[in-house]
């Protein structure tokens, strides 16, 4: 494969990746209203979740459980469920934007845990050398990587299927009712805390399990892949797509992370060594920007067809 | 001990100034602003421009270790900062408040504190800055207390600052207008208060205050442009802490955060400081989300 | 005919652009005239009242106020422009003390005249006197009444709005309440209420609109209305309050 091609492949594994996460904030946010301002955190615990089962035994860490690692993802999408719920439970019969900050808290004390856990996450380091799944069935990694593109591209797509399967069943067009009218929600025998739980928690869920692919991926975890940033890009590609659309969410999440990879190109090759960090500041405005002027401008998205869009458009 | 619990309170103290002026905009804009923390920070470097602009035209009033022209950079600071949070509100808020779902404004400000935050960055750079490399000796004031006169500074102008406060709430007009506003802004239309007037009002006193914050505490640690996101959970644990709208509440909720926080690290592992704000944060929602004293706007639905 | 005070002219109003609640409502109050409007419950009432005050968007028809067009006036300068309105629930700051809701319903005075004012509104309710320092949320559902009409009596308005201002109250009260709005109107205001009790508006306004699923049906002086064997089937029968 030629340096191109190898590129364009894990470029597409890392964005479908991000796909999935931006598709469970669309659950939440696009269909329900509810608003994640920790979106990193729910990632990042799927994916040191996944790491710990997955992880061989090893010295002065705690786990060594040698899961399979389907079964690990599964471990690392329960605990991000679980951390939903202990939010969720908080705040979801409380004013809305009382779960923005505590998904907020609960990110941050993530990745606190991350960096200072060492015995389980293995602190700045992270924990490397982790198993990648059916890595050695492949010949060369350019091979596995293909392999790899295929399951991650699989496994958004049944999720882009479940969801627009569930969206259109009678619990997916009752969110709606929730979103908009609790009054009427209520009154049509819907329990609208109860709700917002299910979609919080699932839409959670949907990050874990990013996170996991993404360990699989990767073969390690590092705390430098969750940092906050992660979460405001993740709205970007969610609003860009145009909230409430979950194909959208996808050609969001591919464009945001092409515009992302290419800025931080141009900066790295243009910007002279002592302004990289200036560059480093630069590629985020233009995410705050993307967020902002969309929300301002475009709150349908841009990518988004607004015909698609409109029955959920807020 | 007793040396994390003068060190808790002092930026409790902070956290306090920072906590009244998002209390008030919380509780009158009724919008859970995330950027709030990021005017601290742009009070705090803004301070530190116009300290680079003037020099140390005059030495420190000892024993602390600024003087005039520091005290000028707060006031100057202050007025930089509302400017900033009018226009922020003119170009994003205004026109987001028209929208049905009141989470946009959420959504507004959480962008709005990126964009701050990376235009500090882009400005002033990464690297930790000071105010003045004067070393200063903490004097100590009892066994095991060690206390710097800067630290006193700040102290006192927290209680200078909520008292005349309490005052301005209590007694004049615009106090009024603004705890009218509060609980319910139909009505306050309705009565001929025009809220456009006092919403402005609110924004130059949250952000003055959060100028005055971020210049405090730039007296206390080193400047960098994260200190206002660093500050972000703190903050809004105060604020509902206190119960969203009451200023008094918001002091009390800085303090008890400033305190555990302190407090926390003789037990716990200091890595984990930031977490406590969110503890805090977690238990006051499942056990009293109204706060501890009941504020305007209500936590329950 | 002189200029109404009041005029509506075909308004359409709602909560959303794409939802009108009043479609097309038109109706007068002349100076020193009571006017009531009854209907059923979700008939648009209170959302025509809201109307006027500015508070609901007006997407199409005319408010005058003695000619002069106040159809998308804001509604802080409405209380310049001589009307009050009262509404229906959450009509007192609770948080806020008797003395200091008073001073909120003087917003636009200067302070001396203000003062004057609320003197002399203390006068005519002596009840708010004795609780002047306490806060709103301890007086009754009567009292709150008292204060909020005293609150919007003190811009001296030449339209007084007020909606299902007996909703809640006890017949005693109901009757004080009136007897006070009656002797305003005596003085000179205008009142334009929404009334939930048809049989006391009937009996107390001078005249009455009966408005349905967001129109006027049938409007007309009350005491004929009360013999109005339509009316007095839909209404009069039920008679009763609100829930
Ligand atoms: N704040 C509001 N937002 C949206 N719809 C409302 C609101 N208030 C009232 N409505 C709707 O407007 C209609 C008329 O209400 P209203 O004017 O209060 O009726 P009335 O006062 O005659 O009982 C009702 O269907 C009600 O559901
Ligand atoms: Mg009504």
């Amino acid at each position: 494969m030629s340096g191109f091609a190898a590129y364009l492949v894990f470029f597409l594994i890392v964005a479908l990746t991000y796909s999935i996460v931006t598709m469970g904030l669309n659950l939440q946010w696009g269909y329900t209203g509810l608003f994640n301002a920790g979106v990193v955190g729910f990632f990042a615990i799927g994916a040191y979740g996944t790491a710990v089962l997955v992880g061989p035994d090893r010295a002065q860490l705690i786990g060594g459980f040698a899961l399979p690692f389907p079964v690990a993802v599964v471990g690392g999408m329960a605990l991000a469920a679980l951390a939903a719920l202990v939010v969720g439970l908080a705040t979801l019969k409380l004013r809305e934007e009382y779960l923005a900050i505590a998904t907020f808290g609960i990110a941050i004390s993530i990745q606190l845990v991350a960096l200072n856990f060492e015995a389980l996450t293995g602190g700045v380091n992270g924990l490397v050398g982790l198993p990648r799944p059916l890595f050695t069935a492949f010949g060369s990694p350019g091979a596995y990587n293909l392999f790899y593109l295929a399951v991650v591209a699989s496994v958004a797509l049944l999720v882009y299927v479940a969801l627009e399967v569930a969206v259109r069943s009678p619990w997916g067009r009752v969110l709606k009712a929730v979103r908009e009218d609790e009054t009427a929600a209520r009154s049509l025998g819907k329990n609208p805390a109860a709700i917002r739980l299910q979609v919080f928690v699932l839409g959670c869920t949907l990050m874990g399990l990013a996170g996991g692919l993404y360990v699989g991926f990767i073969g390690y975890v590092s705390p430098l892949d969750f940092l906050p940033i992660l979460t405001f890009q993740i709205w970007a590609m969610l609003i860009v797509g145009g909230s409430g659309n979950n194909l959208g969410a996808i050609v969001g999440a591919v464009g945001v992370w092409a515009l992302w990879t290419m800025s931080g190109l141009g900066v790295s090759r243009l910007l002279p060594v002592a302004y990289q960090s200036q560059g480093g500041a630069i590629q985020v405005i233009i995410i705050g920007l993307l967020i902002v002027l969309t929300l301002l401008f475009r709150p349908r998205g841009l990518i988004g067809e607004a015909e698609a869009v409109s029955r959920h458009a807020r | 001990m007793l040396q994390a619990l003068a060190d808790g309170i002092l930026s409790g103290s902070i956290i306090a100034l920072g906590a009244i002026g998002l209390t008030l905009t919380m509780g009158i804009l009724r919008f859970a602003n995330f950027a709030h923390a990021e005017l601290v920070t742009w009070g705090a470097y803004m301070a530190l421009a116009v300290l680079a602009v003037t020099g140390t035209f005059m030495g420190p009033i000892a024993p602390l270790s600024f003087g005039i022209p520091l005290i000028l950079a707060i006031v100057v600071a202050a007025a930089l900062t509302s400017l900033l949070a009018l226009a922020i509100d003119w170009l994003v808020y205004r026109p987001l408040r028209r929208q049905t779902n009141h989470l946009t404004l959420v959504f507004g400000s959480f962008g709005i504190s990126l964009l701050v935050r990376m235009v500090i960055l882009l400005i002033f750079g990464g690297a930790a800055q000071y105010y003045s490399t004067a070393l200063q000796i903490a004097i100590p004031v009892a066994p095991g207390l060690r206390i710097m006169p800067d630290q006193l500074f700040t102290l006192a102008v927290t209680v200078v600052i909520v008292v005349a406060l309490h005052f301005f709430l209590q007694k004049t007009r615009l106090g009024l207008a603004m705890r009218a506003l509060a609980e319910n802004p139909e009505l306050a239309r309705v009565n001929g208060i025009d809220t456009r007037a006092v919403v402005r009002w609110t924004w130059v006193i949250g952000a003055s205050l959060a100028a005055v914050a971020g210049v405090l505490y730039g007296l206390t640690i080193q400047l960098r442009p994260e200190i206002g996101f660093h500050l972000i959970l703190p903050l809004f644990a105060a604020v509902i802490l206190g119960g969203v709208g009451n200023v008094f509440g918001a002091v009390i909720g800085g303090l008890v955060i400033g305190l555990a926080e302190s407090l926390a690290v003789l037990v716990v592992p200091s890595g984990y400081k930031m977490a406590v704000p969110f503890l805090i944060l977690l238990a006051v929602l499942y056990l009293r989300p109204t706060g501890i004293f009941a504020g305007t706007v209500g936590g329950v639905k | 005919m002189s200029t109404p005070l009041l005029e509506v002219e075909d308004v359409v109003a709602g909560y959303r652009p794409d939802l009108p609640i009043v479609q097309g409502i038109t109706l007068k109050v002349a100076e020193a005239e009571m006017v009531t409007i009854i209907g059923p419950n979700g008939a648009g009432k209170s959302t025509l009242i809201k109307a006027v005050a500015g508070i609901v968007q007006v997407s199409s028809g005319r408010v005058r106020l003695a000619g002069a067009e106040i159809t998308r006036l804001p509604t802080h300068r409405l209380a310049q422009a001589a009307i009050a309105y009262v509404p229906q629930t959450a009509n007192v700051f609770t948080t806020l003390t008797i003395d200091e809701n008073l001073l909120v319903g003087a917003s636009t005075l200067a302070k001396g005249e203000a003062r004057r004012r609320m003197d002399r509104s203390y006068e005519n309710f002596p009840v708010l006197k004795e609780y002047r320092q306490k806060k709103a949320k301890v007086l009754s559902g009567g009292q709150r009444q008292m204060l909020a009409v005293a609150r919007a009596l003190l811009t001296e308005p030449r339209l007084l709005m007020l909606d299902e201002p007996s909703a809640g109250l006890s017949p005693l009260m109901v009757s004080e309440v009136f007897q006070r709005l009656k002797a305003l109107v005596e003085g000179g205001v205008a009142i334009l209420m929404v009334e939930q009790n048809a049989k006391a508006a009937l009996a107390i306004s001078h005249r009455t609109y009966v408005f349905a699923e967001g129109r006027n049906r049938i409007d007309g002086p009350s005491a004929a209305l009360a013999q109005d064997p339509q009316v007095a089937s839909i209404y009069l029968g039920a008679g009763g309050r609100k829930r």
